[in-house]
C-alpha cells in the first residue's frame, strides 16, 4: 500500500536518509526503530510531504507522492500525527478536531466520527470546550491521534507516541493504537521505545544513520542480539 | 454636566474615533504577524492607498453624479477601496513576501520597508506630491450629548469600525478559514499535515489585512478630507505601536491597543497639547516595552512535553 523505494534526502549538505527501501502493506502495523537521529522523523515527514525526497520515490497505492504537496497527501489518505504532539494549543479540543477533518466536507459525517472517536479516547469529550493547551500530556497526545484520525485517513504516520509519557500512560495509548488498528487503520510507528513498539507491530525496521539495517517480523527483531543490546536493554 | 467632566468625556469621544482607526490598521499588522511572525511595514502604505482610492472614487462620483446620494458614494468610496488595497495586499505578498518564505525573518522585514518606500513612491508619482482634497462627502453635521458634541463623522467611523471589528472576530472564530488562520498562526508545519493550504491562508490574511486597512483609509479621508503620500507612514507606526500595546499576534489585542492609544493621546492631545500628540504614541510604546513587552493580551503557552 506504501512503499519507498531508495529514498534519499538531505537537510542542506548533511544526507539524512541514504536509499531506503520499505513497504507497508494495508492493515499492518510497522515499526520503525531506531536511535536518536538515525532519521526515524525525516521518513515520516518525507511520506507526508513535509521534505521533499532528493532521489528515489514513494508510493501510496501504486502512485508516485514524492512531488506531491503535504496538503494533498492529506488528501488521498495519509494523515502524520508528528512528533511531540504539535496539537493547536491555544484553540480548544473541539477545533483541533474540527481542523483534524479540514479536507472533508461532510459535516454531519465528521460528527459521527467524532462520536466515534470519543469511545476510544473518552477523556476528550470531557475536555471539548478546554483549550487544548490546558491538558496533561498524555491527553494531548489522544488528541494528536484523534485529530489524525479525523482526516478519515487510510494510513497512520505515528511519531513516538510514547515520547515523554509515563509507562502506564504509555500502555494506555498503545492499546488505543491497537483498538484503531484494530478498526482497519494501517500503521507505521516510530519510536525509540522499542519494546513497546515491537509487542503490537507486525513487522518492524531498524535505522541506522540513514539506512535501514535491519528488517523483519517484529518477534524476530525483538531477539536479533544486536536489538537486545542496543535497545532492549538485554544480552 | 460639569464643565470638566464634560471636557474629559469629548476628549475621550474625539480619542476614540481615531482609535478605530487605529485598530483597524493595527489588525492588518498582528493577523500577518499572527501567521507570518512578520511585520509588515508596508501596511500602512496599503492603508495610504485605501485613502487616495477614496477620495479618487469620490472625486469621479461627484463630479459624474452632481447629486448622487451620500449612501452610494459612501458605498462605492469602501467597495473601490477595498477592493483596490486586497489586490494590492494580495499581490505584495505574492510577488515580494512569498519568494521569501524559508528565508530569515529579517530578510522579510527589510523588504517590507522597501516595499513601503516603493508604494509611497509610486503614489506619488501618480498623484503628484501635494495632498489630494476629498470632495465634500458627508455633510457636516453635529449631533449633541448634554454638552459633548459628536460629528456625523465620528458616528460614521464608529459604526463601520466596531462592525468590522464584530465580524471579523466572528470570522476568525466560527469559519474554517479563520480556524485555518489560527492554526497557522501557532503551527504552520502541523496546519500544513490537516491538509491546510498555507499559501492559501497567508494569501487570504493579507487580503483580510489590507481590506481592513483599506476602511481605515477611507475613514481616514473622510476624517481629514485629504490624504498626502506619507500620511501612511505615520498612522502605520501607531497602528503599529497600537498592535504591539495590544499584544502582537492576538486580534482583539490590536483592538483594544487601537482603541486604547486613540484615547491616550486624545487625552494627551486636549489636557496637554495637541503638539505633543504623536509623542506620547511612542512614549506609550516605550513603557510597553519596558514593563510589559508581550503586551496587554499577548501571551506565552509554554510548551508541555
Amino acid at each position: 500500500m506504501l512503499k519507498l523505494r531508495h529514498v534519499y534526502t538531505r537537510y542542506g549538505k548533511v544526507e539524512c536518509l541514504k536509499g531506503v527501501s520499505f513497504a507497508v502493506k494495508e492493515g499492518e502495523i510497522v515499526a520503525i526503530l531506531g536511535a536518536n537521529g538515525a532519521g526515524k522523523t525525516t521518513i515520516l515527514k518525507t511520506i507526508s510531504g513535509l521534505i521533499r525526497p532528493t532521489a528515489g520515490e514513494i508510493l501510496f497505492r501504486d502512485k508516485s507522492i514524492s512531488s506531491a504537496s503535504p496538503e494533498a497527501i492529506v488528501r488521498m489518505g495519509v494523515a502524520h500525527v508528528p512528533e511531540g504532539r504539535k496539537i493547536f494549543q491555544r484553540l480548544n479540543v473541539l477545533e483541533n478536531l474540527e481542523l483534524g477533518a479540514f479536507v472533508r466536507g461532510d459535516s454531519s459525517e465528521t460528527r459521527k466520527d467524532m462520536e466515534a472517536l470519543f469511545e476510544i479516547f473518552p477523556v476528550l469529550k470531557k475536555r471539548l470546550k478546554q483549550k487544548a493547551g490546558t491538558l496533561s500530556g498524555g491527553e494531548q497526545q489522544m488528541l494528536a491521534i484523534a485529530r489524525g484520525l479525523m482526516s478519515r485517513p487510510s494510513v497512520l504516520l505515528l511519531d513516538e507516541p510514547s515520547l515523554g509519557l509515563a509507562p502506564i500512560l504509555v500502555s494506555a495509548i498503545y492499546k488505543m493504537i491497537e483498538t484503531v488498528h484494530a478498526q482497519g487503520k494501517t500503521i507505521v510507528l516510530v519510536e525509540q521505545n522499542a519494546r513497546m513498539a515491537l509487542k503490537i507491530a507486525a513487522r518492524a525496521y531498524v535505522l541506522e544513520i540513514g539506512e535501514i539495517v535491519l528488517e523483519g517480523n517484529a518477534r524476530e527483531i525483538g531477539e536479533s542480539p544486536a536489538i537486545q543490546s542496543a535497545y532492549l536493554g538485554g544480552g | 454636566m460639569n464643565p470638566s467632566l464634560a471636557l474629559f468625556l469629548q476628549q475621550l469621544l474625539n480619542g476614540l474615533g481615531i482609535g478605530m482607526v487605529y485598530a483597524l490598521i493595527a489588525l492588518g499588522y498582528t493577523m500577518v504577524y499572527g501567521v507570518l511572525q512578520l511585520i509588515n511595514f508596508a501596511h500602512g502604505e496599503v492603508f495610504m492607498v485605501g485613502g487616495y482610492l477614496a477620495i479618487t472614487a469620490a472625486v469621479f462620483l461627484t463630479a459624474l453624479f452632481a447629486h448622487a446620494p451620500v449612501v452610494l458614494v459612501l458605498t462605492l468610496m469602501f467597495v473601490f477601496s477595498i477592493t483596490g488595497c486586497a489586490a494590492l495586499g494580495a499581490f505584495v505578498e505574492r510577488v515580494a513576501y512569498r519568494p521569501l518564505r524559508g528565508s530569515p525573518k529579517l530578510t522579510a522585514l527589510i523588504t517590507s520597508i522597501g516595499v513601503s518606500f516603493f508604494l509611497q513612491n509610486a503614489v506619488m508619482l501618480i498623484y503628484g506630491s501635494k495632498e489630494q482634497g476629498l470632495p465634500p462627502v458627508l455633510p457636516d453635521r453635529l449631533f449633541f450629548i448634554g454638552p459633548i458634541s459628536f460629528s456625523l463623522m465620528q458616528a460614521v467611523i464608529l459604526a463601520v469600525s466596531v462592525s468590522l471589528m464584530i465580524f471579523l472576530t466572528g470570522f476568525v472564530k466560527n469559519t474554517k478559514m479563520g480556524k485555518a488562520m489560527r492554526a497557522c498562526a501557532e503551527n504552520a508545519e502541523a496546519a500544513s499535515l490537516m491538509g491546510i493550504s498555507v499559501t492559501r491562508v497567508v494569501r487570504a490574511t493579507f487580503v483580510m489585512g489590507s481590506g481592513l486597512a483599506a476602511v481605515a483609509g477611507v475613514l481616514f479621508s473622510l476624517n481629514y478630507e485629504s490624504v498626502n503620500f506619507h500620511d501612511g507612514y505615520l498612522a502605520g507606526l501607531k497602528a503599529f505601536t497600537a498592535a504591539v500595546f495590544g499584544g502582537i499576534g492576538s486580534i482583539p489585542g490590536a483592538m483594544i491597543g487601537g482603541v486604547l492609544l486613540g484615547v491616550f493621546e486624545g487625552l494627551g492631545a486636549g489636557y496637554i497639547s495637541s503638539g505633543w500628540k504623536d509623542v506620547f504614541a511612542f512614549v506609550l510604546l516605550v513603557v510597553v516595552l519596558i514593563f510589559k513587552p508581550s503586551g496587554i493580551l499577548g501571551e506565552n503557552i509554554p510548551e508541555k512535553v
